[in-house]
């Protein structure tokens, strides 16, 4: 196990790490296939076998405003898959303020297409679920409009692909308004859906709006995935007098987790620092958060110590976080699901080399999506994006 | 030359025959019980392909306004559609806008204001007829066409002309311009650029009045929401979308279309299958209306109407104002393409002369005191373009403000502090 953590070109012990809830990184990583691993086709699966898993993923959120929720030894908790924290964070705040709504299609009766909303129209009734027509720009206004004189809507765009049916809307009304009225109006919408690469959904189906919703002034965007932080951010979103868009993503719908059972937010605006680190800052969000933590773990077997955080929050970039394990790693590496171009990664790059070039070691690498349609055949989704094997690849090179 | 309130050329025809609505069957209308009134008059130039049906009144049928006007009128007691006062309230609101607009475009061309400034000159009877009746409660959306929307909504002229001039002092400091006037106090929810935006945020204004109602249980909530849009607009996915959605969920709105026959440069004849925007309506089971907007008391009865049934929650009303523009579409357009026939046509209907006439000739005023109205909004213009002359401009200060409802949307910048407690945030230099 010692050999573990001479690592190549180390530059202190690993026993120096921070000294927050990650007591035990030893442990985490010795016997290195004892808990569940991405599979091949992309799915999760952190079930109580990977205690160890499980504890770091739940104890991941480092920041000020979650600490409470880092003992949750202190409280069960129950366990939920991330459809269902998002409902209990939705059905939460529906129940604390009247006002807050929701409307997209099938939601209602349907109980949405991916189970988000299901029982909400039973218990709040058809106008409280609003189930719509298929009229995105429409009801997206609508929901706007709402906004605008004292409801609290939640969007729901049923792929977030169909929101760019609802650009208008959200670039124009959603993102403006508010400056162009002066401030006299707010808009504490929250729009929300399932984006990304899912198992061969096709290219339409399978898009990643983060990118183009990026420079809308006045938005903020956040991705969520872990039940936890889902639950946390859906909850923040609709108490947030911002208009913010959630990314949630296809694939991560059935991850499973113990989550507390206390009332609780995560802050819109932090990074989720999920296994710190020394040799090298990991920056990912969403869905590929699972390729790189599948990825750190053969860089660990490797003998290199990864910090890798979840950026969480798409717009803005919380640099603080971000910028102190820049400080201390002197390498950056950003694994992401956009594409290369306009992504994402394309502007945290920009972001970090503006606010922290003098303490860069090497230049930034940026793993994105290639600039390609999805394909609907597997062989060919699979390479469109980042794999575990090219994150240790890009680590390795820039360790050297 | 006729005028406002000479009887159409269709009136000619029997009374409890016209019925242009019906000419399709009419979708199962929720409002069997109330006729509606509305205008008779076809499009000018339009070739009347259409015969009209002969059939007396079905739901949601349509009637001649002019004719009521002449029942009314034919009783022993004469009753006209207006009391004094709100002839005088009439008169002041049109010539307020008409002498805004006009001021406007003095403005403009001393350079005072910039960029794209769109003139309402010859629509004033719409809204005067229509929002006059609406209580503050009230919601209006409105279009690039938007000052006088709001001056007869109740927002100032010294912060609307303030605005214009991107001051401080406007009603959103400065922020929107021509094309956004907003108002919280008085409801005016746009103002908006792109045509066909605002009318789904009109529909989400009439869904929280419904949603009040029902699910807050407040029960006096009744307020009702106008949206107004042009002949272009109803071309525009946003417009069918949203008649769908209001018909369906009975929202308390009224859409006002206000055909001024031309999008720009295109005419609505060239842009439009079937011309006939009204009939649009019953397309989507909402009762659709073809008045006059040239006619204020025609629009204002219309008006009524349509509010009255919204306010019931009987839902929406498709109301098609067929009006005129006199000026270009904007202050940058040099009108080239228009006929001066028609021009001359829908000049000598001059809404603001057409209810001067009515006042005189029914006694409910005078030349002088309609006069001294002209002067006092002479006179409260003077007032605002001062006002909005000496009124300072934005600092840049005010450049962070306003884009977040809560600034720490910009976010947490390197040295672990939100961007917006930056001391240099307020000053508007932060790096965000």
């Amino acid at each position: 196990m010692a050999a573990i953590f001479q690592g190549v070109g180390a530059a202190a012990p690993l026993s120096s790490s921070p000294s927050n809830s990650f007591d035990s990184n030893k442990s985490v990583f010795s016997p290195p296939r004892s808990f569940s691993v991405v599979r091949s086709d992309g799915i999760v699966n952190l079930n109580p076998k990977g205690r160890s898993a499980q504890r770091l993923i739940s104890n991941a959120v480092a920041t000020k405003a979650d600490s409470p929720a880092a003992s949750s030894s202190s409280k069960p908790g129950h366990e939920l898959l991330l459809f269902e924290a998002l409902q209990e964070g939705l059905e939460e705040e529906m129940e604390r303020d009247p006002r807050v709504c929701v409307m997209g299609e099938d939601v209602g009766h349907y109980g949405g297409s991916y189970k988000v909303t299901k029982g909400l129209a039973k218990r709040f009734g058809d106008l409280r679920v609003l189930d719509t027509p298929i009229a995105e720009n429409s009801f997206t206004g609508m929901g706007i409009g709402a906004a605008m004189t004292g409801l609290r809507p939640v969007i729901e765009g049923m792929n977030m692909g169909f929101l760019l049916l609802a650009f208008n809307q959200i670039s124009n009304n959603c993102g403006m308004l508010h400056y162009t009225s002066g401030g006299q109006f707010t808009i504490p919408v929250v729009i929300r859906g399932p984006g990304g690469v899912g198992r061969q959904l096709g290219a339409e189906h399978s898009q990643r709006l983060e990118s183009y919703f990026q420079s809308i002034p006045g938005i903020q965007m956040v991705a969520c995935s872990t039940p936890y932080n889902a639950k946390g951010l859906m909850k923040a979103a609709i108490r947030s007098e911002n208009p913010v868009i959630l990314f949630e993503h296809v694939l991560l719908y059935n991850l499973k987790e113990r989550i507390p059972d206390e009332d609780y937010i995560c802050n819109l605006e932090e990074a989720e620092m999920v296994r710190p680190g020394e040799h090298v800052t990991i920056l990912t969000y969403s869905r590929m958060r699972y390729h790189v933590m599948q990825a750190a773990k053969t860089l660990v077997n490797k003998g290199y110590d990864p910090e890798v955080i979840d950026i969480r929050s798409l717009k803005p970039f919380d640099l603080h976080t971000i910028g102190n394990s820049v400080k201390k790693t002197h390498r950056v590496l950003i694994v992401e699901e956009c594409m290369r171009t306009g992504g994402i990664g394309a502007s945290l790059t920009a972001a970090i080399t503006e606010n922290f070039n003098d303490y860069l070691d090497a230049p930034i690498m940026c793993l994105s999506s290639q600039d390609v349609p999805t394909p609907y055949a597997g062989t060919l989704e699979e390479v469109t994006v980042v794999q575990p094997a090219q994150i240790v690849t890009a680590v390795e090179q820039l360790c050297q | 030359m006729a005028t406002a309130f000479s009887a159409p050329k269709l009136a000619a025809q029997p009374f409890n025959t016209i019925s242009p609505t019906s000419q399709h069957k009419p979708l199962i209308s929720p409002t069997a019980a109330s006729p509606f009134l509305g205008s008779t008059r076809k499009l000018l130039r339009l070739s009347s392909s259409s015969q009209l049906n002969l059939r007396r009144r079905s739901s949601g049928s349509v009637f001649a306004v002019s004719d009521i006007v002449k029942e009314k009128k034919s009783t022993s007691i004469p009753s006209l559609l207006i009391t004094k006062e709100e002839g005088l309230e009439l008169y002041e609101d049109m010539v307020l806008g008409r002498a805004f607009e006009d001021m406007c475009a003095q403005m403009y061309y001393r350079g005072k204001m910039f960029g794209f400034v769109h003139l309402y000159n010859g629509q004033e009877a719409i809204s005067t007829g229509f929002i006059k009746l609406l209580k503050q409660q009230d919601s209006v959306v409105s279009t690039y066409r938007d000052h006088v929307h709001a001056l007869s909504k109740g927002v100032p002229a010294r912060a609307v002309m303030s605005e214009l001039f991107g001051k401080t002092t406007g009603c959103c400091r400065g922020q929107g311009g021509s094309m956004h006037m907003f108002s919280s106090e008085h409801n005016l929810i746009g103002g908006f650029a792109f045509i066909g935006e605002g009318i789904p945020v009109a529909t989400g204004a009439a869904f929280s009045s419904k949603y009040r109602r029902e699910v807050l249980k407040e029960a006096d909530c009744d307020h009702v929401t106008l949206a107004f849009f042009g002949d272009g607009t109803c071309n525009n996915g946003q417009f069918f979308e949203c008649l769908n959605m209001a018909a369906l969920w009975k929202l308390p709105i009224v859409f006002v279309v206000e055909n001024n026959l031309w999008a720009i440069g295109m005419s609505h004849l060239r842009a439009t299958s079937d011309p006939q925007i009204y009939k649009k309506g019953p397309a989507f089971g909402m009762p659709g209306v073809h008045v006059d907007g040239m006619d204020v008391l025609k629009v204002r009865e219309v008006a009524k109407e349509a509010i009255a049934r919204a306010r019931r929650g009987e839902g929406p009303t498709l109301v098609e104002c067929e009006t005129y523009r006199f000026r270009g579409h904007s202050l940058a357009d040099p009108d080239e393409l228009r006929d001066p026939t028609e021009k001359a046509h829908y000049a000598a209907r001059d809404p603001i002369t057409a209810l001067k006439k009515y006042l005189i000739e029914n006694n409910l005023s005078g030349e002088a005191e309609l006069k001294a109205i002209d002067k006092k909004i002479d006179e409260l213009l003077e007032d605002a373009v001062e006002f909005a002359d000496e009124s300072p401009l934005p600092p840049r200060s005010q450049l962070l403000e306003n884009v977040f409802a809560d600034p720490k949307g910009f976010g947490i910048g390197p040295d672990g502090r939100y961007r917006c407690e930056d001391p240099k945030f307020t000053e508007g230099t932060a790096h965000v």
